[in-house]
């Protein structure tokens, strides 16, 4: 028999408000444990929650950027359980209410378009740290501590339909929501700190079945490459559990990184009764059409406005075009380079952008916006390919010449320091080609008897000649005519 | 009309020797206020002797925790602000606080072994603006433990005496609020009512106290109980005396989402209600002999059915006499779901308690036992030790309404209730009445011990009162008469108004006091 998986994700975004969600505390990471915990986050008898307008205004983004309908009025809840890194035994979140209802999101995958549907967006605080390893307590015993600085942090909580079929498509989709979120400039997308956390819901059922199969829920998968792995083992134990005549039970697992697997976290049969009600601390949140349409009219364009762009008005196919609006720095850096550049030469920018420069910044793990190389200074340098100054293949020398800040990284600089300016001087290059003619005339002779390769052999004794400065254009045509061609 | 008691004139003798240095030397806040003002007296002598007479009063539960240290330098405080002539209305007045409000230097209990030794590192917003404004705090006052419960014998510290009769409760849960002002210990107290809380108690001490409008007053720093109900009031000897200390605790407070910006277009900050209320005592001076000429009081049938003793239906048949003897008119009106506030907020109080309390629990602060196997169990023996009987019950209630396949047929249903009793307020006094008065209790303070095996019966007596709060409406308690087998026990007339109707409803009760002298009966033991 044949599977199919079906994938919902949920992923808990981290906002990037400088405080929290109902506190004035700050949400930097790494702080010395509880030094970023006030009152309120930690749930003093008398303290009241109050909405942080930033983390609001941060949820109508995403839901005005996936299309969604923005919720006039929402409802905090509160989620009634008891553990020890959540100060008052409840979570603040959204329940029947969220901020942001549907939407969807779109991607390239294997060159098909891809459409997910969101359910919903909600708006809510993190827990705390539980610290288990390495915590001795006052006496120097093994204990447990908590760390409340992350309690309080806001999270958008976006949950997408069960709509994808493959590990590939839900890492594709969780890439292109973490590229939306960093674009937005609402989370910041670091995964190792956990700013962007993904729970998978799997299930499997035969092809052509329209049921969906027993879910487990996958908690806190925090890279894509664990995402991918998670998904492809959890689809294989279903699989395996259902061939030998077993049932899947719905539950919540953990991934283990480390035996790449997945183990069980707790039962649907123990499940919590959250007792959700509404949070009396918090009236409804309205938000105005005023806000909504002045929180529009500031949002960036869009990375699917942008690949659109790219693709109608500067000729880039759609794979470059997805590639350079994978990030907002790396997009504006490739309109800052081709506006240095005579009119359809975008293709040009976008090979060295995704190419030498993305090589070079990957190397030295260098963020594009601190690149030394500036897009002025990069469109500098393809100017130069495109009048013939230079070879493509001399320009990657200038290029890394310019990386390391020589002549003050500009390119018609460094071409005149090291005199690399390409021969394009007929004369002179017919010269050279009458010299190497003259010094191997066994080549002459093979090439005459029919071997190509002969050929390619010349020309390259004629550019080692000239030290790889001739237009190998002009090399190649005289050769052409001195041989008889 | 007779002079407001601003305007009362007394005669101070002119030695120092002979400086009247209790607080119950002085008619009222205003007359103490004027003596402070003209330095006749001094903060640091009030104080002094306010402790004094507190660690010598005949209950010793009264206060659960007394610093000498603390009120002393309060009440230097308030003289340093007096001899800069800085001074507002409160300036050196004693006053003290329930121990629900979280104060920085006194510990805060909410009368609970759970909080026995807690200290919060910040003060309550009513505990700042009355400190602010230079009010001198003797400490804090016992309650009903987390304020729940209406006789004060829910404190694990003791319960109260009436000071009326010390075989009598005080009401609760602000028990001790009402007990302190009826002792004479302080001039005014802070109390909260989120189901008659300071009404009750206030008519069981014969003093004054009032509820304001819901999100009148910040809720910053008060321990919550039931949040969609919990609202901070004064108490104090009289109507008069209750308006410098409400206004100076309303207002609105960033900290508080549930509290309000403006009321009806005006600024929800101090100065809004004396405003209103003086506005109000003016209107009343031009009616001549017939101050309250035009006003409609609306009297809910539904309060005065079975139930109701006869003393207290008296009483407040008494008091509308006089209301009508100074012009106002009596309307019959019907407020018909009467009956169904009380199944309405024994479900709503205690869900949002279950889930207000879930936070002691022994892991960050407060009361941990000694003894535990693993962390749910170290939660369960905490909680179970360290919270009373009531506050138990009242958590399992909560907890059992909120719970998956009850929530439709409890929760929602009394949620519903609540938007049906408050439309039924509402239109007594859109179309009907400008005020709704009544009994606030249907007897006299009970016997203590009374109700140890029928909680039923102290659930009933709230019947009155729950409507203002399930309908967010201000509501006051003065005193009108007394009852009791030796006509001895205080009875409270309550008056219920539109939203932010406070300085109306403050000016009429002033008013029948210009014309009664309940308010002025001393408890006998304290005289």
């Amino acid at each position: 028999m044949s599977w199919e998986t079906v994938i919902g994700l949920e992923v808990h975004a981290q906002l990037s408000t400088q405080s929290k969600i109902f506190s004035r505390s700050s949400t930097r990471f790494g702080a010395a444990p509880n030094t970023q915990a006030s009152a309120v986050d930690m749930a003093l008898p008398g303290t009241l929650p109050v909405m942080n307008r930033g983390a609001v205004e941060r949820a109508i983004r995403f839901g005005l950027a996936v299309g969604a309908q923005v919720a006039e009025r929402s409802i905090f809840a509160r989620k009634n359980y008891f553990y020890p890194d959540l100060p008052k035994n409840y979570q603040i979140s959204q329940f029947e209410h969220p901020i942001v209802i549907g939407g969807q999101l779109k991607f390239l995958l294997d060159d098909h378009e891809h459409v997910v549907h969101l359910t919903r967006a909600h708006l809510e605080e993190d827990a705390g740290k539980s610290l288990h390893e390495h915590f001795t307590g006052p006496h120097g015993e093994s204990s447990s501590g908590i760390d409340l600085n992350r309690a309080g942090t806001p999270l958008l909580e976006i949950v997408s339909e069960p709509e994808m079929r493959s590990a590939a498509q839900a890492v594709a989709y969780a890439r292109t929501l973490h590229a939306l979120v960093v674009w937005l400039g609402i989370c910041d997308g670091n995964m190792q700190e956990g700013s962007f956390r993904v729970d998978a819901n799997v299930s499997v059922r035969p092809h052509g079945q329209a049921a969906f199969g027993t879910r487990c829920e996958i908690k806190n998968l925090n890279s894509f490459r664990f995402l991918e792995r998670a998904i492809l083992h959890e689809a294989r134990r279903q699989i395996e559990l259902i061939e030998d005549g077993g049932q899947v039970v719905q539950e919540t697992r953990l991934y283990d990184a480390d035996l790449d697997e997945t183990r069980s976290m707790r039962s649907k049969e123990d499940a919590q009764d959250y007792r959700y009600f509404p949070d009396p601390d918090l009236p409804p949140l309205v938000l105005s059409a005023d806000w909504i349409e002045a929180v529009r009219a500031a949002m960036p364009e869009l990375p699917a406005a942008r690949q659109a762009r790219f693709q109608t008005e500067l000729g880039l196919g759609a794979y470059d075009a997805a590639q350079l609006t994978m990030h907002r720095a790396l997009a504006d850096y490739f309109e800052a380079c081709v506006a240095g550049l005579p009119a359809g030469q975008a293709k040009l920018a976008a090979n060295w952008i995704l190419g030498e420069l993305s090589a070079a910044l990957n190397r030295g793990d260098t963020d594009i916006t601190a690149s030394p190389v500036s897009p002025t200074a990069l469109a500098g340098l393809i100017v130069r390919i495109i009048d013939g100054t230079i070879s493509n293949k001399l320009a990657r020398e200038v290029f890394t010449a310019m990386w390391a800040g020589e002549c003050g990284g500009a390119a018609d600089d460094i071409i005149a320091a090291r005199g690399l300016k390409q021969i394009t001087d007929s004369g002179a290059i017919e010269a050279l080609v009458d010299e190497v003619l003259a010094a191997h005339p066994q080549i002459i002779e093979e090439y005459r008897a029919g071997k190509d390769k002969a050929f390619n052999s010349l020309v390259g004794q004629v550019m080692k000649a000239a030290r790889g400065k001739a237009n190998p254009q002009q090399v190649n045509t005289l050769l052409r005519q001195k041989l008889g061609g | 009309m007779p002079p407001p008691p601003t305007t009362v004139c007394f005669s101070f003798p002119p030695s120092l020797n002979d400086t009247m240095t209790q607080p119950t030397d002085y008619p009222s806040i205003a007359a103490l206020g004027k003596a402070l003002r003209d330095r006749r007296v001094s903060a640091l002598e009030l104080a002094t002797d306010a402790l004094q007479a507190v660690h010598n009063g005949p209950d010793p539960h009264l206060f659960l925790h007394v610093d000498d240290a603390l009120t002393l330098a309060q009440a230097r405080a308030a003289d340093a602000l007096l001899a800069q002539g800085k001074a507002g209305p409160l300036a050196g007045i004693p006053i003290a606080h329930k121990d629900l409000f979280v104060t920085r230097g006194w510990r805060t209990t909410a009368a609970s072994r759970m909080l026995a030794d807690y200290v919060s590192p910040f003060d309550a917003t009513v505990v700042e603006r009355l400190e602010q404004a230079g009010t001198v705090s003797l400490g804090k006052l016992s309650c009903d433990e987390f304020a729940m419960g209406s006789g004060n014998e829910n404190s694990a510290f003791g319960a109260l005496q009436n000071p009326h009769d010390p075989d009598r409760v005080p009401g609760g849960s602000s028990g001790g609020s009402a007990a302190a002002v009826a002792a004479g210990l302080v001039l005014g107290t802070t109390g909260t009512d989120s189901g008659g809380s300071v009404r009750q108690p206030a008519a069981y001490c014969g003093v004054s106290g009032i509820k304001p409008t819901y999100g009148t007053v910040s809720r910053y720093g008060v321990i919550a109980y039931a949040s969609s109900l919990d609202q901070a009031g004064p108490l104090a000897r009289s109507a008069a005396d209750l308006v410098p200390l409400l206004d100076t605790m309303s207002g609105f407070d960033i900290q508080d989402s549930t509290s309000l910006e403006t009321c009806n277009g005006v600024a929800n900050a101090p100065g809004r209600i004396t405003a209103a209320y003086d506005h109000c005592r003016g209107l009343f001076g031009s009616g001549g002999g017939q101050p309250l000429a035009g006003l409609r009081i609306g009297v809910p049938r539904e309060f005065f059915g079975a139930g109701l003793a006869t003393a207290v239906a008296d009483a407040i048949e008494a008091a509308l006499r006089v209301f009508e003897s100074l012009g106002a008119r009596r309307v019959d009106i019907s407020l018909p779901l009467t009956r169904l506030a009380i199944p309405a907020y024994y479900v709503i109080a205690p869900a949002e308690a279950s889930s207000n309390l879930a936070r002691f629990d022994g892991v960050h602060f407060g009361y941990r036992t000694p003894q535990y196997q693993d962390l749910p169990d170290m939660i369960r023996r905490s909680r179970s030790e360290a919270l009373g009987p009531e506050v138990r019950k009242r958590i399992l209630v909560g907890t059992y309404v909120l719970s998956h396949g009850y929530y439709d047929a409890y929760y929602l249903q009394a949620q519903r209730v609540r938007r049906m009793v408050a439309n039924d307020y509402r239109q007594a006094l859109d179309q009907a009445c400008d005020v709704i008065m009544g009994p606030v209790t249907p007897n006299v303070a009970r016997r203590r011990g009374d109700h140890d095996h029928d909680p039923i019966a102290d659930w009933l007596g709230d019947i009155y009162t729950l409507g203002a709060n399930l309908a967010g409406l201000p509501a006051l308690s003065i005193p009108c008469g007394l009852g009791g087998p030796a006509k001895h026990l205080p009875i409270g007339l309550q008056i219920i108004g539109r939203h932010f109707d406070e300085g109306r409803l403050l000016a009429l009760a002033d008013c029948f006091q210009q014309h009664t002298d309940w308010h002025q009966h001393t408890p006998r033991h304290v005289a």
